[in-house]
């Protein structure tokens, strides 16, 4: 199951419309070892694609040693798809390569990216080891700090 | 003095859950094969084809410079020098 705060959904989400039509992407990283998403983190889409994402190079650079230095991991790995339902394409299968992260996928296809759009967004959560893809229960919290 | 391979997640079972291994070589493709003659299988989790390349979604840096920038595989390598493999975050 993936626990996450409000405030971070909602940061996902709107990231999904904003980038909406192409695909937005980024992590949540949270403390070694806890599986507490805390820190929302929104990538660019080096590809700039309504089909596909990629983190550029450098910034995934960037990312993975500032996480080290933090003591950190990606709990939660998000992209949206623009056109499809929120479940993981068979690219979004081949290419899954950290088998600790919840992948998050947000569908904008129903018209989400209009400002005036109030309907539900598609919000899911997926593990993906070895092409298996197992989804899970989504639970949204006040606050992820325990403290709530 | 040794050449130090940051490892991920993903390719420690190849090392025996270790984050980091230390090998030898001049370029980066010497330094591989040097790794992987302890590790057996991390290479070719890392490069693929003939002539061997590196795999696309597949990130190296020697010393925080992404080698695709710098020689690929024939990038030197010497020692003190820190290699970082990182899969791509990517998909469709």
């Amino acid at each position: 199951m993936l626990i996450i705060d409000q405030a971070t959904y909602d940061a996902i989400v709107a990231h999904a419309r904003r980038d909406h039509p192409d695909e937005a992407c980024g992590v949540v990283a949270g403390p070694a070892g806890s599986d507490r998403p805390e820190r929302f983190i929104p990538m660019l889409n080096a590809a700039m694609s309504p089909t596909f994402y990629e983190f550029d190079s450098g910034d995934l650079f960037k990312l993975y040693k500032e996480m080290d230095e933090r003591d950190e991991e990606p709990v939660v790995i998000y992209h949206s798809h623009t056109a499809t339902e929120a479940y993981p394409s068979r690219t979004d299968i081949n290419l899954a390569q950290e088998p600790g992260a919840h992948y998050v996928l947000v569908s904008t296809r129903d018209g989400a990216d209009s400002p005036a759009y109030d309907g539900p967004v598609e919000f899911r959560s997926y593990r993906i080891i070895d092409g298996a893809v197992t989804e899970e229960e989504v639970q949204i919290v006040p606050n992820n700090r325990g403290d709530n | 003095m040794a050449i130090e391979l940051r490892v991920p997640t993903i390719l420690r079972t190849y090392t025996g859950g270790e984050k980091a291994v230390n090998g030898d070589g001049s370029t980066l493709a010497e330094f591989i094969d040097n790794v992987n003659g302890a590790h057996p299988g991390l290479k070719e989790r890392i490069v693929e084809g003939e002539p061997e390349e590196l795999r696309r979604f597949v990130n190296v840096y020697v010393n925080d410079e992404d080698v695709r920038f710098t020689g690929g595989l024939q990038t030197g390598v010497k020692d003190g020098d820190v290699v970082v493999v990182l899969p791509a975050v990517a998909g469709g």
